[in-house]
């Protein structure tokens, strides 16, 4: 009875918008291993593999989105450095899909991997000790940028970096990880980064099984992420989140530790992002120093912003369409514009859609009402 | 805790801070009793507004003391420590949140445990509900509960800042400049709110309007170049040669 009461307590916080959208994942949960796996492949309803790797691909960026919502939605803080808490996820489980890898390597090292073997190295760094063990990976796709999130914030929100000076240093911490990163003596495969995966806990990673549950696995995730930013904002803590970034010296005035509710939302943000990288890897099948670009963070923002800002489902839906744009632009004649088509959509959201997508139906959605409160207030007036 | 050194609620000595050399606050030296209402005046850049500064700890002096409860050092202390501490203050500029409704703003100031993992699990009680309740009552903003601040009119966000004050339910309130633009009615009834809650709370009151320090009827510093240059009852100080010089700029 008690789990009961919780799960309504947490269900009566969801608005329509959540549930719309928890809705169509779930419907995703069940469809997509049936319209994969089970209507053959000739059906009109079939769902291809490639287009399961690539929705899984979108809704890890989606899981992204939330994340950076939650801090730069929320909290205002912008940050400019997401890019490099998902590619920290992705390489914690790129390092222990290259464990799996065992003696199937070009070089068939029991314990070493390729790159490790051809840079001539004779044992495993301290580093990578325990990545053969999946729950040990597992724990480290969240603490490793947790970690850094934690101490990244405590230095810079106990300091009252703030702004557009926080966004340039996020961007100066992805910059620097992308430089360590490329680095052969770091061990983490330098410039080709971590790939070759074969098996994820024993089942080959190429088979259509494998990529459905990915697909499922990835959707609960994005659930989770959902749930988890949305218990945040509704409680009193989401509040005051919101109180700091409208007024933040007030907010501080009134006895709240602003630093401490800024810490805990950027570390729990990390998190999410180091979960949908972990999540992507075994999808795209590599991962290498190029995701810490200080591009692809700026990007995520882009999605947030085209999304709805402050509205989590909203940067969902931004991150959907944007590469889903992305894809159908970069595989066209149109490829060599892209970059500055996502410029243009940029600019004309900032211009035209301020609140976003999501944000502008809402406005939309009230505008209606209102219009027919007020109609409905006049007429028996009459 | 240490010992209490002085019976005053708020005990300046020697207070001194110079920003890149100019002296805003020089050698200051301010007590407030317990319960007492106190309405400090001067010419703009007299110091008030840094003074307030000082003693919620957003600036630190160079060198004095500041003495809170007459134990408690405010120079060692943050912002949300000496907030915590139960001093509140009121902005200038009426600052309140404007995307949360005007309950919302209150229930964030309302007296509370403030740390994370309470507000993340926070259950409403019907204590808060009746706290609330009644400030909204004094406040009159009851029939606007529901509205987002940022909607509410200048006098009105200007009361909620009150209201939150309250919610606060502090020891010493600091109160910049209540009235500014306002109309002479919403003075009036300001003047009024402030009188009522002085007498439970020790309340400072900076303030340009001499109508409305004399409706406050109460003891009055006036502060010039950082220092305070006299003291007493409003008629005692107005009449005072040194503090006509300085409000007429001789």
């Amino acid at each position: 009875m008690h789990r009961s009461t919780l799960m309504s307590r947490l269900f009566a916080r969801i608005d329509s918008r959540g549930r719309i959208f928890l809705g169509l994942l779930a419907a995703g949960i069940v469809l997509m291993p049936i319209l994969n796996l089970v209507v053959p492949p000739g059906s009109p309803l079939h769902v291809p593999t490639w287009l399961v790797s690539l929705m899984g691909k979108y809704l890890c960026y989606a899981i992204l989105a939330i994340a950076l919502d939650l801090v730069w939605g929320y909290c205002g803080i912008l940050s400019l450095g997401h890019g490099a808490f998902f590619a920290l996820g992705g390489y914690a489980m790129g390092m222990y899909l290259m464990r799996q890898i065992g003696t199937r390597g070009v070089y068939g090292h029991p314990v070493l991997p390729d790159f490790m073997v051809f840079l001539n190295w004779k044992e495993l760094p301290w580093f990578w000790y325990g990545f053969d063990m999946f729950p040990f990976a597992l724990a480290m796709v969240v603490l490793v940028p947790g970690l850094l999130a934690f101490a990244f914030g405590w230095l810079a929100f106990r300091s009252r970096v703030t702004g557009v000076y926080l966004s340039i240093i996020t961007q100066a911490m992805t910059y620097a990880l992308l430089l360590a990163f490329f680095r052969n003596d770091m061990g983490f495969g330098g410039n080709n980064g971590l790939t070759d995966f074969k098996d994820l806990l024993g089942f080959s990673i190429q088979s259509n099984g494998m990529r459905v549950t990915l697909l499922v696995v990835t959707m609960l995730a994005l659930a989770l992420t959902y749930l988890v930013a949305r218990f945040i904002v509704t409680s009193k803590a989401g509040k005051v989140l919101l109180a700091v970034r409208d007024a933040e010296s007030r907010t501080r005035f009134l006895g709240f530790r602003v630093e401490h509710y800024k810490l805990f939302v950027f570390t729990i943000s990390a998190m999410m992002a180091g979960l949908a990288g972990a999540l992507y890897v075994p999808q795209v099948g590599i991962i290498n120093p190029s995701e810490f670009q200080p591009g692809n963070s700026i990007e995520v923002v882009i999605w947030v912003a085209v999304g709805g800002r402050g509205t989590l489902v909203g940067a969902a839906v931004g991150a959907i369409l944007v590469n889903l744009a992305k894809t159908l632009f970069t595989t066209g004649a149109l490829a060599p514009y892209w970059l500055f088509a996502l410029g243009a959509l940029f600019l004309l959201t900032t211009l035209f859609l301020p609140k976003g997508v999501i944000g502008t139906l809402e406005e939309w959605r009230n505008r209606k009402r209102e219009k027919a409160a007020l109609a409905a207030n006049t007429v028996p007036a009459e | 805790m240490s010992a209490k050194v002085t019976d005053y609620l708020l005990y300046l000595d020697g207070v001194c801070v110079a920003f890149d050399g100019f002296k805003a606050i020089n050698s200051l030296n301010l007590t407030i009793r317990p319960g007492e209402m106190r309405a400090i005046i001067g010419p703009n850049g007299a110091g008030k507004t840094t003074m307030m500064d000082i003693i919620t700890g957003k600036t630190k002096p160079d060198v004095g003391d500041v003495l809170f409860d007459g134990s408690v050092d405010l120079t060692e202390l943050d912002e949300a420590a000496i907030a915590n501490l139960g001093i509140g203050r009121k902005f200038q500029k009426p600052t309140v949140f404007d995307m949360h409704t005007v309950e919302d703003n209150l229930r964030l100031a309302l007296k509370m445990d403030r740390r994370v993992r309470r507000t993340l699990f926070w259950k409403t009680s019907s204590g808060e509900e009746e706290k609330l309740t009644k400030i909204l009552a004094t406040i009159r903003l009851t029939d606007l509960r529901e509205t987002l601040a940022g909607g509410l009119s200048h006098g009105q966000k200007q009361w909620l800042e009150i209201g939150m004050l309250l919610a606060q339910d502090p020891k010493l309130l600091l109160v910049d400049e209540p009235v500014a633009g306002m109309t002479d009615a919403e003075t009036e009834a300001t003047a009024e709110l402030l009188k009522e809650i002085a007498k439970d709370h020790s309340v400072i009151v900076v303030e340009h309007d001499m109508a409305f320090v004399r409706a406050l009827d109460c003891r009055v510093t006036v502060l010039h170049e950082g220092s305070v240059l006299a003291e007493g009852a409003l008629d005692s100080v107005s009449a005072d040669q040194r503090v006509i010089e300085v409000y007429l700029g001789r």
